[in-house]
């Protein structure tokens, strides 16, 4: 699994990314390689830079891209529009889902289904195709019928909203998820159930990334990377004992380490 | 003497027209637009059939909505083929020469008439007279279709009485359609709404007018005690469309709803004011505005709620909310709260914006694509006003029309090539 000189294999490979918002820079050089079938955990301190990563992946606008590259399956992502890097197997979990009064979940799904297959030459799902997919789907993170007959998350509850990301993450089947906190606003019950909807989830052929800062989600999703980022670097990767070591110490000594490095 | 003056003295005057009204005219002459030079129009006095086959050749595109309805063709009256029983739809000309006592006396008091209703009193040639008989309620929506198709640029003036009596219930679709979008067209338009005590009216609206027309509509409207109104206004496509809707609430337990939505591109200029007066105590009003504003579009909405002193417990609540969708698109919102008495509940709110980019970009990380997120967005900014037309056939074909619109903003096609009515 864990070819590491075998670079075609790689389904994302990130070299110096780097990216500013608001003329402040906040990517500094970020690497990272995922094969196939992996799954890495990124953790590191409030505002260290995990969101901003994932989105400047996933190709949010209000962000500025300085340098580097990244590519998703020998696919140029930074040449991409965020729609075609969805096509092309990307998926994004938010942090914070976004509210959308007046757009219905099935019409949303419907619109993001339709394009994914216009985008590969297939006809659109028609209404009854698309029933049974939305129908099946719901199933494997057990949303509830009536979430998905309500506008796009307009008053779901916190929890109710990473249900949906991992819904919709279900319905799009991409090669590369970044799971950005899905764990945090969930109750026991409802880690469980959407971490085993991950896990159903994944293949040998696609892979995910999660973002999280506790070591629970952890035990149901088992990481075979762990990395720390921190002011926009990636600054230590380990095994999952990382998180263990984590979870025990904080994050201050490898503040320390990377802060005095620095002023050296 | 100026043009009009002299239009109207040439005109045959069958309709009761008195001089004062040629007075009221001439001292408002100043307050005219300079569109209403005359050279450019020719107004038909003499009542010539025009040969056009607008009757013919419309299809209305709101289906079961009147199995018939009447035409107004310029300004010469169609009737439907088929009234229900209890309703008058019929020629304001005929009715103001063969049963005047049909017609109730104007609304507007002396100190509201406009140099645009002066001059509809010096110079209507017909329009519309429809009457809800006590008691009846209809089934089914009444519909009027206002087509403009002339082989020559036109002036018309057109006018609509309406008076649904005590305790009825009715509702009616008014569409508004410029066949010709070669033709520079002006259309001169008052509407009177006596809604009577305990009854029901509601007055839905569809504007699709090519580029070259000019509207300037005014509507007044009365309510008696228990009396409800509702009219829900679309402007799909227009010119230069001037509407003033004036609604006085006299007695307790009148309600109105006015709302309104309008989908602006290229040089279109759509404007609503709105006035609403509170009289009469316990009365509630509701008003609910929202544009869409693409192109170099030049968007106003000024909306007035006033409370007279004896509206005790009213309650008035006004919310306009836009969208600019481009740089170069202009709104100007003014509303305004008057206020002369306690005990009253108002609120209005106005806002004007971009589209949520964090929601546009949620959609586009779905595999949306920019264009047809924009649209999702912007129809889904048009919900309310849609989900509040009364008439349900209607809102489904006003879903439609507005999903067609947004697709031609984003193809840049022209106005009425995209009338849904006209090319069915
Ligand atoms: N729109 C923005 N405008 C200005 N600064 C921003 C913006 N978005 C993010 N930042 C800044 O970028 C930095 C990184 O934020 P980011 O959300 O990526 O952190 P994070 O690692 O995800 O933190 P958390 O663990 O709290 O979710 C922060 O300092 C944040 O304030
Ligand atoms: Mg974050």
């Amino acid at each position: 699994m864990m070819n590491n000189d075998n670079k075609s294999e790689l389904l994302l490979n990130v070299k110096g990314l780097r990216a500013s918002i608001e003329g402040k820079e906040i990517l500094k050089g970020i690497d990272l390689e995922v094969r196939p079938g992996e799954v890495h955990a990124i953790m590191g301190p409030n505002g260290s830079g995990k969101s901003t990563f994932s989105e400047v992946l996933a190709g949010d606008p209000a962000f500025e891209v300085l340098g580097g590259t990244a590519f998703l399956d020998g696919v140029n992502l930074l040449e991409l529009s965020p729609e075609n890097r969805s096509h092309e197997g990307l998926f994004l979990s938010f942090q914070y889902p976004v509210e959308i009064p007046g757009v219905s979940m099935a019409n949303f799904m419907k619109a993001a289904i339709n394009a994914k297959r216009k985008y590969f030459g297939q006809d659109p799902f028609n209404a009854a195709e698309f029933l049974k997919l939305m129908k099946e789907k719901r199933a494997i993170v057990e949303l509830d019928s009536k979430l998905a007959s309500r506008a796009v998350n307009e008053g779901f509850s916190g929890g109710e909203k990473k249900r949906n990301e991992i819904f919709q993450m279900a319905m799009l089947e991409p090669k590369l998820s970044i799971l950005d906190e899905t764990d945090s606003g969930l109750d026991i019950d409802a880690l469980r159930i959407v971490a085993e909807g991950v896990n159903k989830l994944h293949t040998p052929h696609n892979a995910t990334i999660v973002i999280t800062h506790y070591q629970r989600l952890l035990d149901y999703i088992k990481p075979d990377f762990v990395h720390v980022l921190y002011k926009g670097r990636i600054v230590r990767t380990g095994g999952p004992e990382l998180a263990l070591e984590l979870e025990e110490r904080g994050y201050d000594w490898i503040k320390n380490e990377i802060d005095a490095a620095e002023q050296s | 003497m100026n043009q009009y003056s002299k239009l109207y003295s040439e005109n045959v005057d069958s309709l009761g027209r008195r001089p004062e009204a040629l007075e009221a005219f001439e001292a408002r002459v100043p307050q005219l637009d300079r569109v209403f030079e005359p050279e450019t129009y020719a107004v038909n006095l003499r009542r010539l059939k025009l040969p056009v086959d607008a009757a013919l050749s419309f299809k209305c595109a709101v289906p079961a909505v009147s199995a018939s309805p009447a035409l107004i063709v310029n300004d010469i009256f169609q009737p439907a083929r088929r009234l229900p029983d209890g309703v008058t739809l019929m020629s304001l000309r005929a009715a103001a020469e063969l049963h005047p006592e049909l017609i109730p006396a104007s609304l507007r008091k002396r100190e509201e008439i406009t140099a645009e209703s002066a001059l509809n009193d010096l110079l209507w040639t017909d329009g519309a007279l429809i009457r809800i008989g006590r008691g009846i309620h209809l089934a089914r929506p009444l519909q009027l279709v206002n087509i403009l198709s002339a082989p020559m640029d036109l002036l018309t003036f057109r006018r609509i009485v309406i008076v649904a009596e005590p305790d009825s219930d009715a509702s009616l679709l008014i569409c508004d359609h410029t066949q010709d979008s070669e033709r520079n067209y002006l259309v001169n338009e008052l509407i009177e709404v006596r809604v009577e005590q305990g009854a029901r009216f509601s007055l839905d609206r569809v504007e699709e007018s090519s580029p070259l027309t000019v509207r300037r509509s005014e509507m007044h409207v009365s309510l008696d005690s228990d009396a409800k109104f509702k009219s829900a206004s679309a402007v799909l496509f227009c010119g230069d469309s001037d509407s003033k809707i004036h609604v006085d609430l006299l007695a307790p337990g009148a309600e109105a709803e006015i709302n309104g939505m309008v989908i602006a591109s290229g040089e279109e200029a759509p404007k609503f004011h709105t006035f609403i007066v509170h009289h009469g105590e316990h009365t509630s009003s509701n008003q609910t505005f929202k544009f869409v504003a693409d192109g170099q579009s030049n968007c106003v909405f000024d909306g007035l709620i006033k409370v007279m002193q004896s509206a005790r417990f009213t309650e008035a609540y006004q919310s306009n909310h836009n969208l600019l969708a481009s740089s170069e698109a202009r709104m100007h919102a003014e509303p305004a709260l008057e206020i002369y008495c306690d005990d009253v509940k108002c609120s209005h709110g106005a806002t004007t914006g971009q589209l949520d980019p964090a929601a546009l970009f949620y959609m586009r990380s779905r595999g949306i694509p920019e264009d047809e997120a924009k649209q999702m967005l912007m129809e889904a900014f048009l919900a309310d006003v849609i989900n509040s037309v009364s008439i349900e056939s209607l809102r489904d074909r006003l879903r439609h029309l507005v999903e067609r619109r947004f697709s031609a903003l984003g193809s840049g096609h022209d106005s009425c090539a995209n009338c849904v009515a006209l090319n069915p």
